[in-house]
């Protein structure tokens, strides 16, 4: 760790946030990232800078720069990850990261580095439990027993939880939200696929609840002994997952040594588990284009797109972009369904369909007019079509087989809580080379 | 209402108006005025002239209020440390507040403000806080601890905290262990005052169950400091540790990796542990790249390091390197920095197919380094070459500018490393001649151009192309022409004479670049002295280079290793050279600093392997053999472009004193053309330096200098009478079959005595050192002078040169073939045995020199039967007196000539060192007829063994 100061600056590299934790950092080098970084007259490529001998991380979020500094050689993923933290604390505040916001709200600001950070040692990035002692409208006066509750909140085991919490209804809702990335090759081979997967939940339980998630992930089955290992229906009901990460509320040597995923959720949502995989991913778009460059002023396009997945299932918000030449002047396009429409802004046809069932295919087809005059004719390098979407299933094949809670004090068992669970699919980047 | 309006006020007054509202009886207004005050500080202007105001405000139960007083008070201390005592009082109250959140705000400021003064009144509160009953106040103190060690380490010592501080490290609360242990660390970095055990690594791994993330951070780089006692040790905090792969904060992967990949190293490479272990590292790592740009960057730079460590790791996930359309471009050429570093036989075609996709991007620099990635495919996958040789002709045919300078570059290195295999693309090269703009285009074509002069038929057209605009070019463009002509002229000689010449005086006279001059002059010198050690020296056979030409050195590559997840690790550079370790020391020694020149030119240099550029300087003490010396030089001359240490003699530029001979030491009859003077130099530039040369003794006349004018008598002819024969270095042991360890030497007598010249170049991937060398008895007692002495280890894909002294005074044994000696070189790695036949001429002795009469009479008295007749060629033309000359610097003493019928007789004397005599007559028509007569006579006839060899070696060098 070891960050040596925080700043914050808006477009124009005027300071708006400056904190030193460390004497060996000065005003300067506030002066030395706006100079050689913002000011720059060839764009800065990397995220991770030494200019003299200071580092700058930096990331740059709505027009605003957050910089982490430091003059050791500090934990680089660790300022990364801070400055991370740091927008999410304060998008979760006072919301969009803007100058205007920044401004507004430098005061609290300041309270929140004060405990986000100290002498360059990050100590506690989660907004919610924040939240218990830092307000945006002064502090709150608490009383001792109030006091003493948030100190060992915010040291203690389970930070993220606060005791004596109580609903009338207990009720607990997952969403599996998976996103699929894709590089196709223009011929249709898979170059690269992946699904980036998480666990969302949310959850409104009294108590201290402890809860225990079962995946159908190979590892899991291999340890349940009801069913046989080997069994050919096996490979299909689960799903080989390639990494998993947790929430820190899992308790991870447990996951390490009896692949069970348990944990006493924060009240609220979180992040519980992120998950990868990249065998036996039902892909449920197929995108075919086709480009012919008829002549220097006139170019042919033809995409068709396949639905892959279950007739009875819908897909939903389909976007597909299909890129034309720069010095393209007039589009005349025609498609099955949806709507098609050139955006010259963006040197892309924008397809859109709001629904398609599964198993269906469609065309769009396009004629593409094209400058040939000035510097027109440079090489244009053909960038892949990509399309959005959203599907109501996981197309890793992963499913959730339960969720049990166990309250020990309070006299609600697994069977009154309410469960909710809900899987999406929705695109990452998922592009077709043409 | 938002706080945004303190940003706006700019009038002049403002001060005076801010010092009123502080004093102000209104508490709001109080408030106001200090946001006011903490806003004009954070835009940089200078408001400590409110110092005593500030303060005044800090006596409030408005916690708000009180932290901004604070902040400013941090910034401004300092600046004020005499007011900054007033604050005292507050801190001491606050730190009894019962408001744990009090009492942690007042100890955390405290430790901020640097004034002398104020620590000693730290001491007390901080005590009572680090024993305080609340864990979140007990936290705030352990950090407290290392902000005092940051401006006083002795009062922290003194007054026992370091102590207290490992007290705490058994504390209940995991955070308030995680901050000690921080603390700790950052102490122990200075100045090692608490060892750690492996008691402490136990309540560590506890504690790491149980606390925040960023304390888990802290325990896993405090962790990865530890050495453990033992494998089961190692084993055991690796099987502790790995589940934190699975955490979601991309810190907390990465400083698991370090601490894993460190211990990794203390476990038996083959154990089945680390094949599971190894298996559990590639996941996380991949799961990163799916993370935001920047978490993306940080941990390509990582997996970088851990492919060059261990290449095993991610092997087989070629796929989730390939570039996507929409990534950030630093993240894309980090992605195509690994996919090379991964490519392999088994996805070569795929790796291929993304990079020549790449090449059609936009994005300029990342087209150039996918062109670049073809080539290094060609070169580290030999299978491949072919494919990539034609993807980069395809390339060339895009006729986009910056491709095919790239490719022309790449292709040199190609070329480089398969000669005589894709020469066929030359003349597609040459069609694109016109286009090369770039320096380092160019000479990458200058250089193919020299290389292949006698294939390209208007080679010298060529080149003259460029002479024509010599003074224009960049440097790296002028030498590499240099050295071009020079080979054109070696190989062609006839018609390029006068290019030649027009060459070496550009450099040598037009110049003021004291490189160009030096490699100028050099040639010239070379040409005139000795053509044919020219051809040697500039048409030498090229060190092969290597497959992986940007490999972090090894040594560096662990210490980064060690460093995973920190700005070392991204900047791929040894902490020591960005962060000032004035206040901390380092962790590890500084790597070898010639090995650090290494890396990162890769194709700078063209002659040498790419791995050679940072030739060790001689060490110390250590006096260099003349013959390193000259291999200095030489090496010197070959590697400008490299911009290395090696390559920038400073000396050479204010020395033109005496004559040019005294440079290479070719001039005063020495016995060999790579003997300096006799008396050893201790450092090579210092002779440099020394060496008086006017340049303008050299313009005197170039026909004379190369002997071209008249009376010469062909190129050849001028020094060869005076050199003695070396022959050239062999192979004696190849890098394949013998661990990496490549040896070529020779067996040459200089200066009267037999040394042993090797050139070890290290092939393998880690350094090589602790030689040691021992030879069998043989037949003359050859045995090495003194030990072998190698001073620096030879780091992979260098060069170092020895000489070896040797003697005869060793067991003697006879050999068959007579000259034979067994040999056993032993170094880090392995013992290693080899045989050589040294050539016999190395044992004449320089007091062979025979009386006639002495002559004579041994003549007669040996039997006709141990005489043994040859026939020589005469290759050479050489007339009486060459022959004469040529034998007499090879120890071979002319003891009488005879002119008979027609025939010129000529009789020598040779004496071995074990005092074995050989005579000799040599029968010559004087028509000059193409053949010679040799008979020789001994009293051993064992001892002509291939004498006749010898003497034809002698005569055609």
């Amino acid at each position: 760790a070891m960050i040596g100061g925080l700043f914050v600056y808006n477009h124009k590299g005027e300071v708006l946030i400056c904190r030193l934790f460390r004497d060996d950092l000065t005003r300067d080098a506030v002066n030395a990232f706006r100079v050689n970084v913002i000011h720059a007259r060839q764009q800065v490529r990397s995220p991770v800078n030494l200019i003299g001998r200071v580092s700058f991380v930096h990331r740059k979020t709505d027009g605003v720069w957050l910089v982490a500094a430091s003059r050791k050689d500090a934990n680089a993923a660790a300022m990364v990850e801070v400055l991370r933290r740091i927008a999410i604390t304060m998008h979760s505040y006072f919301g969009k990261l803007t100058e205007e916001a920044i401004r507004s709200n430098f005061v609290l600001i300041y309270e929140l580095l004060d405990e986000l950070i100290d002498f360059g040692y990050p100590q506690l990035t989660d907004p919610s439990v924040l939240k218990t002692y830092i307000m945006q409208s002064g502090v709150k006066a608490v009383t001792q027993e109030e006091q003493k509750q948030i100190t060992s909140q915010v040291t203690g085991q389970i930070s993220w939880r606060r005791e004596g919490i109580k609903y009338r209804r207990n009720e607990l809702f997952i969403d599996v939200v998976e996103h699929v990335n894709l590089l196709m090759s223009a011929q249709g081979q898979v170059l690269s696929a992946h699904v980036a997967g998480r666990v969302l939940m949310k959850s409104f339980l009294s108590g201290m609840p402890e809860c225990k998630l079962g995946i159908n992930d190979k590892l899991s089955f291999k340890d349940s002994s009801r069913i046989a290992v080997g069994s050919s229906s096996l490979a299909r009901v689960s799903v080989a997952i390639d990494d998993l990460q947790f929430d820190q509320c899992v308790r991870l040597g447990k996951f390490e040594t009896e692949h069970a995923i348990s944990f006493i959720p924060p009240d609220g949502s979180c992040e519980l588990m992120k998950y990868r995989t990249t065998s036996d991913i039902k892909l449920p778009f197929r995108v075919i284009p086709l480009v012919r460059e008829v002549s220097k002023s006139k170019m042919e396009i033809k995409v068709v797109l396949k639905a892959d997945f279950k007739p009875n299932l819908i897909g939903q918000k389909i976007e597909v972009r299909i890129p034309v030449p720069p010095n393209t002047s007039g589009v005349s396009v025609i498609c099955m369904k949806g709507k098609a429409k050139y955006k010259s802004g963006d040197n892309a046809i924008v397809w859109k369909m709001k629904r398609l069932a599964g198993g269906k295919e469609v065309q769009c087809s396009a004629e593409v007019d094209l400058l040939t005059f000035g510097n027109a004719n440079r090489k244009w390098n053909r960038p892949p079509v990509s399309i959005n979407f959203e599907v109501p299933f996981a197309p890793s094949g992963f499913k959730v087989r339960y969720l049990k809670v166990f309250e020990s004090k309070l006299n609600y068992s697994d069977h009154d809580v309410i469960k909710w669970v809900r899987y999406m699919g929705r695109s990452g980047i998922y592009e077709t080379r043409c | 209402m938002t706080d945004s309006k303190y940003f706006t006020t700019t009038k002049k007054g403002e001060i005076f108006e801010l010092k009123t509202e502080l004093n102000s009886d209104k508490k709001e207004k109080k408030r106001e005025a200090v946001k006011k005050v903490i806003a004009s500080m954070t835009v940089g202007k200078d408001v400590s002239a409110l110092f005593p105001d500030v303060i005044n405000c800090m006596q409030t139960d408005n916690v708000e209020l009180k932290k901004l007083v604070y902040l400013y008070l941090m910034n401004y201390a300092k600046s004020q440390p005499d007011m900054a005592i007033m604050a005292v009082n507050t801190f001491v109250k606050d730190c009894e507040d019962p408001n744990p959140l009090i009492r942690a705000l007042a100890v955390r400021t405290m430790g901020c403000i640097r004034v002398e003064k104020i620590t000693e009144y730290l001491c007390e509160p901080l005590r009572k806080c680090m024993k305080d009953e609340d864990p979140y106040v007990r936290k705030t103190a352990a950090v407290c601890v290392a902000k005092l060690y940051d401006m006083n380490p002795q009062l922290v010592e003194e007054q026992g905290f370091v102590e207290l501080l490992n007290d705490l490290l058994s504390d209940a609360n995991p955070m308030v262990v995680a901050n000690a242990v921080a603390a700790l660390s950052e102490i122990n970095e200075a100045k090692p005052l608490i060892e750690v055990n492996s008691q402490m690594v136990n309540k560590l791994l506890t504690a790491l169950n149980e606390c925040t993330e960023w304390g888990q951070v802290f325990i896993l780089d405090a962790l990865s400091g530890y050495a453990p006692r033992d494998e089961r040790e190692a084993q055991n905090i690796c099987e502790r540790i790995s589940p934190r792969l699975a955490h979601a904060n991309a810190a907390v992967v990465l400083s698991t990796v370090k601490v894993l990949m460190k211990l990794i190293e203390m476990l038996p490479a083959d154990s089945e542990f680390i094949a599971s272990l190894t298996k559990k590292l590639a996941p996380p790592m991949v799961t990163l790249l799916s993370a935001e740009p920047e978490i993306q960057y940080v941990a390509l730079r990582n997996i970088n390091l851990i492919v060059q460590k261990r290449p095993d790791i991610l092997k087989q996930e070629m796929k989730v390197f390939f570039v996507k359309y929409n990534d950030p471009i630093y993240v894309k050429m980090e992605k195509l920095d690994v996919m090379i570093r991964l490519a392999q036989q088994s996805n070569i075609a795929q790796v291929l197919s993304e990079l020549k996709e790449y090449a059609t991007e936009v994005d300029v620099d990342f087209v150039r380094k996918s062109v670049r990635a073809i080539g290094r495919c060609a070169i580290k996958v030999e299978q491949s070459a072919e494919r990539c040789v034609a993807t980069l002709l395809e390339l060339i045919q895009t006729k986009v500018n910056y491709v095919v300078q790239e490719a022309v570059v790449v292709i040199k290195d190609i070329f480089r490393k398969y000669p005589n295999r894709y020469e066929s693309i030359i003349s597609t090269l040459c069609e694109n001649l016109d286009t090369l703009d770039e320096p380092e285009a160019r000479a990458s074509m200058i250089w193919i151009i020299g290389e292949y002069a006698e294939r390209i038929d208007n080679a010298d057209e060529l080149l003259e192309s460029f002479v024509d605009g010599f003074h224009d070019e960049n440097t790296q463009v002028q030498l590499q022409l240099l050295t071009s002509v020079v080979k054109l002229f070696l190989k062609r000689p006839t018609d390029t004479q006068q290019l030649v010449q027009r060459v070496l005086s550009l450099a040598t006279q037009d110049s003021d670049n004291p490189d160009l001059r030096d490699r100028g002059y050099i040639y010239w010198r070379l040409l005139s002295a000795d053509p044919a050690a020219a051809k040697q020296v500039v048409l030498a056979e090229k060190p092969l280079i290597s497959e992986e030409t940007d490999l972090l050195e090894p040594s560096l590559l662990d210490q980064l290793v060690c460093h995973i997840g920190s700005l070392a690790s991204v900047y791929h550079k040894p902490p020591s050279s960005f962060v000032d370790n004035t206040k901390a020391p380092l962790r590890q020694l500084a790597p070898n600093a010639a090995a650090l020149a290494t890396n990162g030119s890769s194709s700078g240099d063209m002659d040498s392997a790419p791995g050679l550029i940072g030739v060790p300087a001689p060490s110390g003490g250590a006096v260099p053999s003349q013959d390193t010396l000259i291999a200095d030089l030489l090496q010197l001359d070959m590697n400008p472009m490299g911009g290395s240490s090696a390559a920038a003699p400073a000396a050479p530029v204010a020395a033109p004193g005496g004559g040019l001979d005294d440079l290479l030491g070719l001039g005063g009859g020495a016995p060999s053309y790579g003997a300096a003077p006799a008396a050893p130099m201790a450092d090579p530039l210092a002779a440099w330096g020394a060496a008086p040369a006017p340049p303008a003794a050299a313009g005197g006349g170039l026909n004379d200098l190369f002997g071209l004018g008249g009376g010469g008598g062909g190129m050849g002819g001028v020094m060869g009478g005076v050199q003695g024969f070396q022959t050239p270095k062999t192979q004696w042991l190849d890098a394949a079959s013998h661990k990496g360890l490549q040896l070529e030497g020779a067996v040459v007598r200089k200066n009267g005595a037999i040394y042993m010249e090797m050139a070890i170049t290290n092939k393998a991937m880690q350094p090589l050192s602790d030689f040691a060398i021992q030879f069998n008895k043989n037949s003359f007692g050859l045995v090495p002078a003194q030990p072998l002495h190698i001073a620096a280890p030879v780091f992979p894909n260098q060069t170092t040169q020895v000489s070896l002294r040797l003697d005869t005074n060793g067991p003697v044994q006879k050999m068959d073939p007579l000259a034979n000696v067994q040999i056993a070189m032993k170094n880090n790695v392995d013992v290693f045995y080899f045989a050589t036949v040294v050539p016999m001429l190395v044992y004449f002795a320089e007091d062979g020199m025979m009386e006639k009469r002495e002559f004579l009479e041994l003549w007669k008295e040996i039997p006709e039967a141990n005489e043994q007749q040859f026939t020589i060629m005469n290759n050479r033309g050489l007339s009486a007196d060459d022959i004469c000359s040529k034998l007499q610097a090879n120890n071979v003493f002319t003891v009488a000539r005879r002119s008979v019928d027609g025939q010129e007789l000529l009789y020598h004397s040779i004496k071995y060192t074990n005092k074995i005599v050989v005579l000799s007559e040599l029968k010559m028509e004087i028509t000059g007829a193409p053949t010679l007569t040799l008979s020789l006579k001994s009293r051993h006839v064992t001892a002509l063994a291939n004498l006749n060899e010898m003497y034809q070696q002698i005569f055609d060098n």
